[in-house]
């Protein structure tokens, strides 16, 4: 599944970070990379983008660019 | 001494910086680039400047700011690094103190919001972190002011003692340490002969940091080595060389948490964020939410507040001026000299000095917004509809400031990472109609429009954004066909913005036009009172004359006002004046037509039909920018050329858009 298709409170570990240049290695230096702990909080009131959360903090990022990012929902909630 | 303050955005370091400078700062811009640096002298001590280094979460040039905190650290070699980090935040905190220690200058980290973290029942083993990453360690609250003095006390220090950071491997075993071991001895000797640490310059290079590599002038063998030091460590760790460099730096800084950091579970802070962004940034109340405090923002500054401020002033200078001119009168001076002291630069610094409390107010409410967090929620709501216009949501912070002044707005593009999206921010700058121009708004409603005050200034900053709009849409065809750049940003904890901050920021730009006034304008109305009290064959005529300089320059324009139906050379040339500083156009106006206030309200109907007072305010709301946006977005363009094109430009924006509206106000009225 991809960060964008994750439902809302749905916690996730990322497996894959897609993307190239610029924009990918921004989303690495800040912290998702695989094996992050990611949870989805709100979707912004036109839609796009979407706000998460990892690392204890939260950001935002376009629905386009989440999904080239590959999670894996956690099974028991 | 000069100690570089270096973190995350939204870490509290602006905070900092204040508290260790006080009002004692000073703006510049680094030399070939217009990322706006402060600089302050540290309160009490004479020999040790601090640099506030814009707000970054990595050194891998990601946009200008990274570039600009690499190369100063390199080139300029401040004697200590002092890197300031958000406690409840950490982990991505300490990615970039990792980068920053690689750099082997003597180094500083100090924890922030300290106070928070242990509120919330999390805690932090100094002395351990300390020592895992082999660094003082010191924790401070910014914005409660403790701690700081000791930081500053260990930050001289250890910029005395030039202790550089301990040597620690904090790549562990495995692939990626091998490559990175591997690669440090290849480069060293170029990095040697720079001057950095070969562990730093290693990393760099595997990362693909194109303008180490040319400072490093490696040679294609050694670049090979390089690449196959790489490809091994991609091949034996599964994960590319920018990923893995990146998961060994998370995985240290968790293994390090793990041992020294209690974190807060969800602290209150965040709960409170949570709380309020369920109005905020509510899918229903988001968007009606942000008009209304934009909304009651303009109520404050142009009729509550500062409007109120500025008549007070106004009548405070009207008297200061009747009593010097007095006062010169009984003195005897010539009177020529006289009509240049009161009609020139009384008449022309003083009303441009009754505006600055509008100023003042304006940036006390933004200044606001942007400390306590709500700015980048506007972003995170407004995304995707500048998404349609080709930019993305922090594209509308520096339009929002655009509001204020173009000339902040213009270099606050720089925060954009991508030069497309900057660029065509920066054109679309201008369409906001900045509060220079509020004098001529005021001064038009109050003679055509005085029941309607309100509703005809909203029609025109609302004209100017849908201008800009359709700019925009023909921009992002046309020239910017590029790709708008990654939305990606930080949500940072609301937090109360600190009252020293914002009214320093208050004070600056209350600096920033009171020098304004008596530099660009004082010159301007010097000039405009030659021009006007002169003939051509340099004879004195009297103020109004059809025979002075200026009325000469403003005939040979005014004809082409003629389809807008204002074709008087006065009004001509109030526009002219007013490429010196919008404010400028009003108190041509009143020089010109001999008149102040109410009276040249009333002048002014003699000269305007309704009709062609619409026009005019449709056209001064769109020409071109003052000199001193021109020269900001200059600095930003980087061509004299395209500047000048992009000013003609503007005019005849204004001028087709003034006639259309001149035409269909025909047609209604």
């Amino acid at each position: 599944m991809t960060l964008d298709k994750l439902p809302i409170g749905k916690r996730a570990v990322i497996t894959s970070v897609g993307g190239e240049g610029n924009l990918r290695n921004h989303l690495l230096d800040m912290g998702i990379i695989p094996k992050t702990v990611v949870s989805v909080r709100k979707t912004a009131p036109l839609g796009d983008p979407i706000e998460i959360s990892l690392r204890g903090y939260t950001m935002t990022l376009r629905k386009d660019d989440a999904s080239k990012i590959e999670v894996l929902p956690f099974e028991e909630e | 001494m000069v100690i570089a303050l270096v973190g995350n955005q939204n870490c509290g370091k602006t905070t900092l910086f204040n508290q260790l400078t006080g009002s004692n700062q000073h703006v510049g811009n680094f030399p070939g680039v217009t990322v706006e640096h402060k600089s302050g002298e540290a309160k009490g001590r004479k020999d040790c400047t601090i640099v506030d280094l814009p707000g970054i979460y990595s050194i891998r040039p990601y946009s200008g700011e990274e570039v600009v905190t690499r190369n100063f650290i390199i080139d300029n070699s401040p004697d200590a690094i002092l890197n300031i980090a958000d406690a409840t935040n950490i982990e991505r905190n300490l990615y970039l103190t990792l980068q920053l220690a690689e750099m082997g200058k003597p180094m500083v980290l100090a924890l922030n919001m300290m106070d928070e973290l242990l509120g919330n029942h999390g805690s932090v083993n100094i002395e351990e972190l300390s020592s895992r990453l082999g660094i003082p360690v010191l924790p401070i609250s910014a914005a409660k002011n403790d701690g700081v003095e000791e930081l500053l006390e260990l930050t001289m220090e250890t910029a005395r003692k030039k202790q550089k950071p301990k040597k620690v491997d904090f790549c562990g075993a495995g692939p990626v340490h091998r490559c990175i071991h591997t690669v440090s001895h290849v480069v060293e000797d170029h990095a040697d002969a720079i001057g950095v640490p070969s562990r730093f310059a290693a990393t760099r290079v595997i990362e693909q940091d194109e303008e180490i590599i040319k400072r490093l002038g490696l040679s294609e063998n050694e670049l090979e080595l390089v690449e196959h030091a790489a490809l091994e460590m991609e091949r034996e760790s599964g994960l590319d060389r920018n990923a893995a460099l990146a998961d060994m730096r998370y995985r240290f800084i968790e293994s390090v948490c793990a041992d020294t950091v209690v974190k807060a579970q969800e602290s209150k802070e965040q709960q409170r964020s949570v709380k309020i962004d369920k109005v905020l940034t509510n899918k229903y109340l988001a968007i009606p939410t942000f008009l209304a405090i934009m909304a009651f923002i303009f109520w404050m500054t142009f009729d509550v507040i500062g409007q109120r401020l500025s008549d007070l002033l106004a009548v405070g200078i009207a008297m200061f001026t009747d009593w010097v001119d007095a006062l010169l009168t009984a003195y005897g001076l010539n009177p020529v000299v006289q009509s240049l002291i009161i009609d020139g630069v009384f008449a022309g610094v003083g009303s441009m000095l009754s505006f600055l409390p509008l100023i003042v107010v304006l940036f006390f409410f933004l200044s606001i917004l942007e400390d306590t967090g709500y700015m980048s929620r506007v972003a995170f709501v407004m995304d995707k509809l500048l998404r349609k216009i080709g930019l993305s949501g922090r594209s509308f912070v520096p339009m929002l400031i655009g509001f204020g002044c173009s000339v902040p707005a213009v270099m606050a593009t720089r925060t954009l990472s991508s030069e497309r999206d900057r660029k065509m921010t920066m054109l679309l700058v201008p369409f906001m109609s900045c509060s220079a121009k509020i004098p001529i708004y005021a001064l038009f409603t109050a003679a055509f429009f005085p029941g309607d005050k309100l509703l005809v200034m909203t029609l025109l900053y609302i004209g100017g954004m849908l201008t800009g709009i359709v700019a925009a849409k023909i921009l992002s065809l046309t020239s910017f066909t590029g790709k708008p750049v990654p939305f990606v940003m930080e949500l940072p904890n609301y937090r109360m913005p600190s009252l020293k901050s914002v009214l320093l920021l208050m004070w600056e730009k209350a600096r920033d036009f009171i020098r304004r006034a008596f530099t660009v304008i004082f010159l301007a109305t010097i000039v405009i009172w030659f021009l006007q009290h002169f003939d051509a064959k340099l004879n004195i005529v009297e103020a109004g004359d059809g025979s002075s300089l200026l009325s000469l320059i403003g005939m040979s324009v005014a004809p082409i006002f003629a389809p807008l139906g204002f074709a008087d050379w006065r009004i001509a040339t109030s526009l002219i004046t007013g490429l010196m500083a919008k404010e400028a156009v009003v108190s041509t106006m009143g020089v010109l037509m001999n008149a102040s206030g109410s009276a040249l309200a009333a002048a002014l109907t003699g000269v305007f039909t309704t009709q062609s007072a619409i026009a005019f305010l449709a056209f001064a709301l769109l020409y071109t920018p003052c000199v001193a946006a021109i020269s900001a977005m200059r600095k930003e363009l980087g061509s004299g050329l395209k500047t000048a094109g992009v000013v003609i430009g503007q005019c005849c924006v204004a001028w087709i858009v003034a006639f259309a509206v001149y035409c269909v106000a025909g047609l209604v009225l």
